[in-house]
């Protein structure tokens, strides 16, 4: 998929946990909605694009996914 | 005319619980306080003879047939007008009733000659069947005096005509359009025998404010109000009595046939939902069901450069199965998928989900309700626990104040809109939140002591900004909230929304609407007894539609208004079955009844089921289909009822994804813009040709019943049931109670449903279970259904779609009264009299800047295409904003639309487009390739070979 459609779409899902002050907390919902919302190939894209950089990911969407690579993979 | 098996009480019931005794005609008899003499007498089956009264409208008394003696009381009086009471003693029949009755009668029948056999309504009629019951054969006052009987009739309206010679000047008609509709259309002009029904200012039915919802033609008594459809066809002999396949409002009807064929829709008299009432619509415009352009033969071809070819159900479903199968094989099991149908059954769509959930091995089944209600899902669950409207419609008869927001319920729910008025005129406060000046702001005897008009996109602020006035001036009801929700999201949200950024008076740059305007409302809402909310896609479809439904929910359950009668939160559902589909599993994430894939222990429920192990994590969403489709990792999909590339956003990207595929399989009762970029097609049956159920939006399933066979053979589930064996995973299901029994087996929300409980109940609402064993009229009553209530921050995040110079305008669609949806249907009935193109509205002020006048041809232009519309110069819009529907496929109105989407759920944002709006002179490039790709796929489906290709 076009990861910048990708990273567009996480961004989204980022900036709305964002509000939430405590930012631990904000980076598990985002990993969390990716974790139950997200079709494993897309989750193993954006993992990837993270891994090899992450252009665009905002905060709390680069601490979103790099939380999802971390937790034993996508 | 009322439905054939009708029988009618003559007044309405008495909502009183205290009940009185009396006795009519030496039977005693006991009705609730408040029933007038005509239905107490009718409830123990006594009809007393009248004309002018019937039981959806309030007692009028003019007639003068349903006269009564009463005991110990002087004169004749009316049995609609007078009221039972405690120790009557009432008479319906004496010489001297029945003396006064014939007189009466003959005077009608003066004007009126009996001349039934020749009459259309000729057995269905009530001044017949009142003549006789009378005993009135004859007038002695002859035919020859003044008299209608030349009266021009009026065969403007499609459905039906108004013929002024056959009135009797009843009322009824004027009382059902101000009572039953609430559009006020109808009146009596002169007086005396001078007395005539007249639409508007004595204008045409057609061209008069007349919305031909048909209450007036079903309360006419006569034939001078009558469907065309039987005039052409006679009165029927049949009724089955089935549910709307349009709107969510999901209207009960009798379909009345006559030798197999329909003759007319009557709205249920008994309709939980619609209480005898219905639209343009769903009584209307049923022609579609047997329109010549129905694809009855199943087709194939192998690519859509090649004419379709016929052949039997065996041959396409087998060679579906072998195509499917074969992608698998090559691309693996997840290039596969499924969409269900929010047009089709319950079971329909249970089947859909199963079989991509256990033959096709994966997770990959979406609905349509992604691009229209799936915020509404996700925001509710996790705000309050259940993905549903919390109310039943009725519920808003006893709110106070009601907020409409983002729905436009007079075109897009009438019925509804019907029940929402008519508690309006009854006093009830109104505030409008929408971007456009919908009819609900200003209509007869209704006006909004609100309308915040705001810019399209800034809903979370504006909802925010309530929030921030109800928190700071003390408006909550914390007695309430402390009870029923979490105390530390509760503290946090408070918190948030007291920031003075977040007030009206800094948030009104933003929304656009002044400061006062949302304090006046915030204070309005927060201090009713009872406030409901009502939205509708305006609210959904937007880049934070599901960040709106949680403000909306926060705003409910700060000011107390959720667990009872009178308040709530509801979606209005767009799509008759949205609800239904979502309930059913539809969703790539969750099982029936909103339950996650990666459950173990529900999803070992599933496996025990159905006998296979199924997959743990979710699967595409359709957007996500779409997207893998063009980097070529999903290459086939089963579509059933739903039509993406027409309703879908960014049409041109849609249609390059299904030219990506290798098998399009599209089922459907026509050749829609998907299907044309199909291989398989698989004729589908309408509403009528099939048995099932439809999930409203108020969580009422009922019961859809087949009316006629199914044109091609198999209802659409049969076909479903076919596939499945085909791949290789056996369904045996005899009828559709079996796969509803299979239903409430597996979901928790639905063991209690049975199509004999629905048949017996008329409906049920869910959660129909041990704990509520007849359904659920209101939810969340007491404690919410994820036990406390959870606030979330909102907070207003700016949409990626920006005006520039380039684009200034903002582009914001939706829907109107006589079309529907893509408009498959409603594009193929009589409704087209009304509506026969889509239209761009644009505010005078912007129109003149640019040198457009009413009609003209404008382009349309945004970062992702060009259409070109005619102008509609209205004051509908607000300034710098312009609106358009979607229901004609040439018009192209999602080619500018974009791939922003929600935030949680991916639902487009079809509410918020840029653009720029300039007079052309012909079409756009985008409609030329349009014309010319769908004049070949029509050569096409007639098997030949364009000679150009």
């Amino acid at each position: 998929m076009r990861v910048e459609r990708l990273v567009s779409m996480a961004n989204d899902i980022g900036a709305f946990f964002d509000a939430e002050p405590d930012k631990a907390e904000a980076a598990r919902s985002v990993a969390n909605h990716l974790k139950r919302f997200w079709d494993p190939r897309m989750r193993k894209e954006i993992v990837a694009h993270y891994e090899s950089g992450g252009e665009g990911l905002d905060e709390p969407a680069r601490s979103g996914v790099q939380l999802l690579a971390g937790a034993g993979g996508p | 005319m009322y439905a054939l098996d009708h029988v009618d009480a003559g007044t309405p019931s008495s909502p009183s619980t205290r009940l009185v005794t009396l006795d009519i005609d030496g039977v005693t008899v006991t009705v609730p306080e408040g029933t007038s003499l005509m239905r107490a007498a009718s409830s123990v089956g006594l009809q007393i003879p009248k004309l002018c009264a019937t039981d959806t409208l309030k007692a009028f008394g003019s007639c003068r047939l349903c006269l009564v003696e009463i005991e110990g009381r002087r004169g004749y009086p009316a049995s609609c007008t007078t009221q039972a009471a405690d120790g009557l003693k009432v008479r319906t029949q004496s010489p001297k009733l029945a003396a006064l009755r014939r007189n009466v009668m003959e005077l009608y029948v003066s004007d009126h000659p009996l001349e039934c056999v020749t009459c259309s309504a000729n057995g269905h009629c009530e001044l017949q069947d009142m003549a006789e019951v009378v005993g009135v054969t004859d007038t002695r006052y002859g035919l020859t005096g003044a008299n209608h009987l030349a009266a021009t009739p009026d065969a403007s309206n499609p459905y039906f005509t108004f013929d002024p010679s056959m009135c009797i000047v009843c009322s009824r008609c004027v009382r059902a359009c101000d009572e039953v509709q609430g559009t006020l259309a109808l009146t009596i002009q002169s007086r005396g025998f001078a007395s005539t029904v007249s639409a508007s200012q004595h204008e045409p039915f057609m061209t008069s404010e007349c919305v031909s919802c048909g209450a007036c033609v079903e309360a006419c008594p006569t034939v001078a109000l009558t469907e065309k459809s039987v005039i052409e066809r006679g009165v029927a002999d049949r009724a089955v009595t089935t549910t709307c396949a349009y709107c969510g409002v999901g209207c009960s009807f009798k379909a009345e046939t006559r030798g197999g064929e329909i003759v007319r829709m009557v709205p249920n008299r008994d309709g939980q939902a619609n209480h005898g009432h219905a639209c343009v619509k769903g009584r209307f415009a049923f022609g579609y069901a047997t329109h010549p352009d129905r694809i009855t033969t199943p087709m194939i071809r192998r690519s859509i450069d090649d004419p379709w070819q016929e052949v039997t159900w065996d041959e396409a479903i087998d060679h579906t199965a072998r195509e499917f199968r074969r992608i698998q094989a090559t691309y693996g099991k997840d290039s596969i998928g499924g969409i269900t149908s929010s047009r089709c059954t319950n079971e329909e769509t249970f089947l859909v989900q199963k079989l991509v959930r256990a033959a096709f091995g994966n997770n990959n089944v979406d609905t349509c309700a992604r691009v229209c209600h799936s915020p509404t899902g996700y925001g509710l669950k996790q705000t309050i626990g259940e993905s549903a409207g919390t109310q039943r419609f009725d519920s808003v008869m006893k709110a106070d104040v009601i907020v409409v927001v983002g729905a436009n319920p007079t075109d897009g729910h009438p019925v509804f809109a019907s029940q929402l008025k008519r508690r309006l005129r009854e006093g009830a406060k109104l505030i409008v939140v929408d971007p456009r000046q919908i009819q609900l702001v200003r209509t007869p005897h209704i006006e909004a002591a609100y309308h915040l008009q705001l810019r399209p996109g800034t809903n979370v602020a504006l909802f925010t900004a309530l929030a921030h006035v109800v928190v700071t001036e003390g408006l909550a009801r914390e007695a309430y909230v402390s009870e029923r929700c979490e105390a530390d999201s509760y503290e946090k949200w408070k918190q948030f929304v007291a920031d003075p950024r977040h007030s009206p008076e800094a948030t009104e740059a933003v929304t656009g609407v002044p400061a006062d305007l949302v304090r006046g409302a915030a204070r309005l809402y927060a201090s009713a007894a009872n406030g409901a909310i009502y939205y509708g896609l305006g609210v959904t479809e937007h880049s934070q539609g599901t960040t709106m439904v949680m403000a909306i929910a926060n705003l409910a359950m700060s000011t107390g208004n959720l667990g009872r009668e009178g308040v709530g939160v509801n979606p209005l559902r767009g799509q008759n079955n949205v609800q239904g589909s979502c309930d059913m599993g539809s969703f790539p994430h969750e099982f029936s009844g909103y339950r996650h894939v990666s459950d173990p222990d529900v999803r070992s429920s599933f496996e025990r089921a159905w006998g296979v192990p199924l997959e743990a994590e979710p699967g595409l969403r359709i957007p996500n289909m779409l997207e893998a489709a063009l980097d070529g990792s999903f290459k086939g999909i089963y579509i059933q009822g739903e039509d993406p590339a027409q309703s879908d956003p960014d049409t041109q990207h849609v249609t390059a994804a299904f030219a990506a595929m290798e098998c399009v399989v599209v089922q459907d009762l026509f050749l829609t813009e998907s299907a044309k970029y199909a291989h398989v097609f698989l004729p589908g049956s309408s509403f009528l040709e099939k048995d099932g159920t439809f999930t409203n939006a108020e969580r009422r399933i009922s019961r859809v019943r087949r009316v006629m066979p199914p044109r091609a053979g198999l209802a659409d589930w049969e076909v479903t049931v076919r596939l499945a064996n085909a791949l290789g995973y056996p369904m045996h299901y005899r009828h559709p109670s079996e796969i509803m029994d299979e239903i409430a087996r597996l979901t928790p929300t639905f063991t209690g449903v049975s199509f004999d409980k629905i048949d017996r109940l008329g409906s049920i609402q869910w959660p129909c279970n041990d704990a509520a064993p007849e359904g659920t009229p209101t939810m969340h009553v007491g404690a919410f259904v994820r036990g406390k209530g959870k606030f979330f921050l909102t907070e207003y995040i700016p949409t990626n779609e920006r005006t520039t110079r380039k684009y200034p305008l903002i582009l914001t669609t939706g829907r109107i009264l006589t079309q529907y949806n893509v408009g498959a249907q409603t594009r193929r009935t009589r409704n087209t009299a009304w509506t026969s193109e889509d239209v761009l509205e644009i505010h005078p002020h912007d129109a003149e800047l640019r040198g457009i006048k009413d009609g003209d041809w404008v382009g349309v232009t945004s970062r992702s295409g060009e259409i070109v519309l005619r102008a509609d110069v209205t004051e509908r819009v607000r300034p710098g904003v312009v609106y358009t529907t979607f229901h004609f496929p040439e018009s192209g109105a999602n080619v500018v639309t974009t791939e922003n989407s929600d935030w949680a759920t991916n639902c487009p944002e079809y509410k918020v487009t840029a653009v720029e709006v300039m007079q052309v002179n012909e079409p756009s490039e985008w409609q030329k390739r349009f014309r010319a790709f769908t004049d070949r796929q029509l050569e096409l489906l007639k098997g030949e070979q364009p000679a150009h290709v």
